[in-house]
């Protein structure tokens, strides 16, 4: 072992200041990269975007090689793994009880999951920049293979849209990391709650009358539809759609979660 | 300084800490010792604001753990040497502490190189550590910040003897240039050759507390000599008591200082003289005992 050469106490860093939340939002996002699961996850998105375009040039029709199919087809990878991002990012505190360090050094745990929150939006962000600068890509790509000129078919509003379901999406892992802290459960649940839940409103929905008005009102899913159709803009309707199941799903086991998780004994 | 006062902490109906007062003060190792299951680390983890009390406070220098602008430039934790991320470098660990914090990058091979762990050991993933190395990255977190208090619950567990030693010193040369530590264990031997106080815990409660010198003494001395009843005779001539102990040696409750110069001035070779730890270890064992938490670790 070397010599000891813990230095005296109090001597070489004297300041006290808060650490402030740009600081800690910049550790938390070093965080969501210097795991080996947390790295691959990221590759995956640059990986699946590309194979998606890849995809839409081999397969697609020539005449749907458009932008708009593009994007489309780069958002159903990327929706997928944007939440399991955010779902890792908290859960790995409890799970790989890193927590115990981090809430030590930041104990005020409601700043650890704030910059949390803000760093896996800007992760959504990116990787929504990401899809469209992939996807152009790929629309000049297939119109140089194919002889046509380019077809730009998505708007700026559009684009916003998109970016608000990417975000929305991630949301739901975020919220779900907060209230369940276990990784395994959080990324069951998630499942759960995009493909399976779906699928029984969507029968529901079928087949009861009653349920049938109901369901945008109730089924997340469902309320969000309209935010990826590259066609039209959304109604008051569909926006106080997505606003109503928001909240209910989103907002309101956020703020349970976030009781639970800035209480919770961290062992 | 670290003062704990009046803490309890109830799990349901069953109370893991319980009324427990004790100070850890500055330039002093204190030691805080007690079988698996006593209740040590609940009293740590209360003291860094991860558990809440159910009664009591805890201040460190005066301030509440949680009241501090920058913890890790105060106070050097490390609770579980296990509990990090297995998919993490030694040396990303480490980084993220000192961003944390705030502190110059260099901060980390410095600490790296405190406790000995070799670049290529710091660029392999924590999940291929070995506990003692995961011990020695727990010491780097815990000092990376130079704070001017220690906690570390059981940082011996998973050491090599050498790694023993060498924490042993470390932790000596910290108090005695002015930092507080309090460090746990469920080994008294342990406790015995690092500490300076005391704190002995059971089932929730302290049970004795104080110097180590004083918890000793209490306990007497122990002497043996070629030729015993000789040194018997003349220790009752100044009306010290003495009993044999069943391994042949003489115990008496006055300081060895004492016995020492009655041998020598009754001629008397001695071949043992020692203070009796027997008072402390006795109860420490009679704790282990009835802990229903024997032989587990902790
Ligand atoms: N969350 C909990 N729920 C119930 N009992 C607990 C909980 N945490 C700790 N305990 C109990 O509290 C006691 C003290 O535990 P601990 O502080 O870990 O002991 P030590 O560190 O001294 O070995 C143990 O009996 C343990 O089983
Ligand atoms: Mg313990």
């Amino acid at each position: 072992m070397s010599a000891v050469t813990a230095s005296s106490p109090q001597r070489l860093y004297p300041v006290r200041r808060r650490v402030p939340l740009t600081r800690v939002t910049k550790v938390e996002l070093r965080k969501m990269f210097n795991t080996r699961s947390g790295f691959w996850l990221m590759a995956s998105i640059v990986i699946s975007a590309v194979l998606a375009t890849g995809g839409v040039i081999l397969w697609a029709p020539d005449d749907q090689l458009t932008y708009s199919t593009f994007a489309t087809a780069i958002r159903f990878p990327v929706v997928i793994i944007l939440p399991l991002i955010a779902i890792l990012a908290v859960t790995s505190e409890w799970s790989q009880r890193a927590g115990l360090t981090t809430f030590t050094l930041i104990p005020h745990r409601s700043r650890i999951i704030t910059a949390k929150a803000i760093s896996s939006v800007l992760i959504a962000f990116a990787a929504t920049v990401l899809a469209f600068a992939v996807g152009a890509l790929g629309n000049l790509l297939s119109a140089g293979v194919t002889g046509t000129t380019p077809v730009w078919n998505v708007t700026l509003t559009q684009c916003l849209y998109y970016l608000l379901g990417m975000l929305l999406s991630l949301l739901t892992g975020f919220m779900l990391g907060v209230l369940l802290r276990s990784s395994t459960g959080a990324i069951v649940a998630y499942f759960v709650l995009t493909f399976v839940l779906p699928i029984v409103f969507g029968l529901l929905g079928d087949n009861q009358l009653w349920f049938h008005d109901l369901q945008p009102w109730i089924d997340i899913q469902f309320a969000q539809g309209g935010l990826f159709v590259f066609e039209r803009a959304l109604t008051a309707e569909q926006w106080a759609h997505i606003a109503v199941t928001g909240v209910t799903w989103l907002l309101l086991p956020m703020a349970i979660g976030l009781g639970f998780a800035t209480r919770a004994e961290v062992k | 300084m670290i003062t704990v006062e009046g803490v309890t902490r109830k799990y349901g109906s069953f109370t893991a800490v319980d009324d427990v007062t004790f100070t850890a003060h500055v330039g002093r190792v204190t030691g805080f010792l007690g079988p698996n299951g006593a209740g040590k680390s609940t009293t740590m983890r209360i003291m860094v604001g991860l558990t809440r009390a159910t009664a009591g406070t805890i201040t460190i220098s005066g301030r509440h753990y949680v009241d501090l602008p920058n913890p890790g430039l105060d106070v050097g934790v490390l609770l579980d040497a296990s509990a990090q991320h297995a998919g993490r470098t030694g040396r990303e660990i480490l980084t993220i502490a000192q961003q944390y914090m705030g502190l110059p990058r260099s901060r980390v091979d410095e600490m790296l190189d405190v406790v000995s762990l070799t670049p290529s050991e710091a660029s392999r993933r924590v999940g291929n550590y070995s506990l003692g190395m995961r011990q020695r990255l727990g010491i780097a977190t815990a000092l990376i910040g130079d704070p001017s208090v220690l906690i570390l619950d059981e940082p011996a567990n998973g050491l090599d003897p050498a790694g023993i030693r060498w924490m042993r010193d470390l932790l000596r040369s910290y108090a005695d240039r002015g930092g507080t530590v309090l460090l746990s264990s469920h080994l008294l031997h342990e406790i015995e050759v690092i500490a300076d106080d005391i704190v002995m815990i059971g089932n929730g409660k302290i049970v004795s507390q104080g110097t180590k010198t004083e918890l000793l003494h209490a306990a007497g001395t122990v002497v043996r000599a070629a030729d015993l009843p000789r040194l018997d005779r003349a220790l009752g001539q100044l009306a010290i008591a003495t009993t044999r102990s069943q391994a042949g040696a003489l115990l008496t409750d006055v300081d060895p200082v004492l016995v020492g110069k009655v041998a020598l001035e009754a001629g008397v070779a001695l071949s043992e003289l020692r203070t009796a730890d027997a008072g402390l270890e006795d109860m420490f064992l009679a704790l282990t005992a009835t802990s229903p938490r024997e032989g587990t670790t902790t």
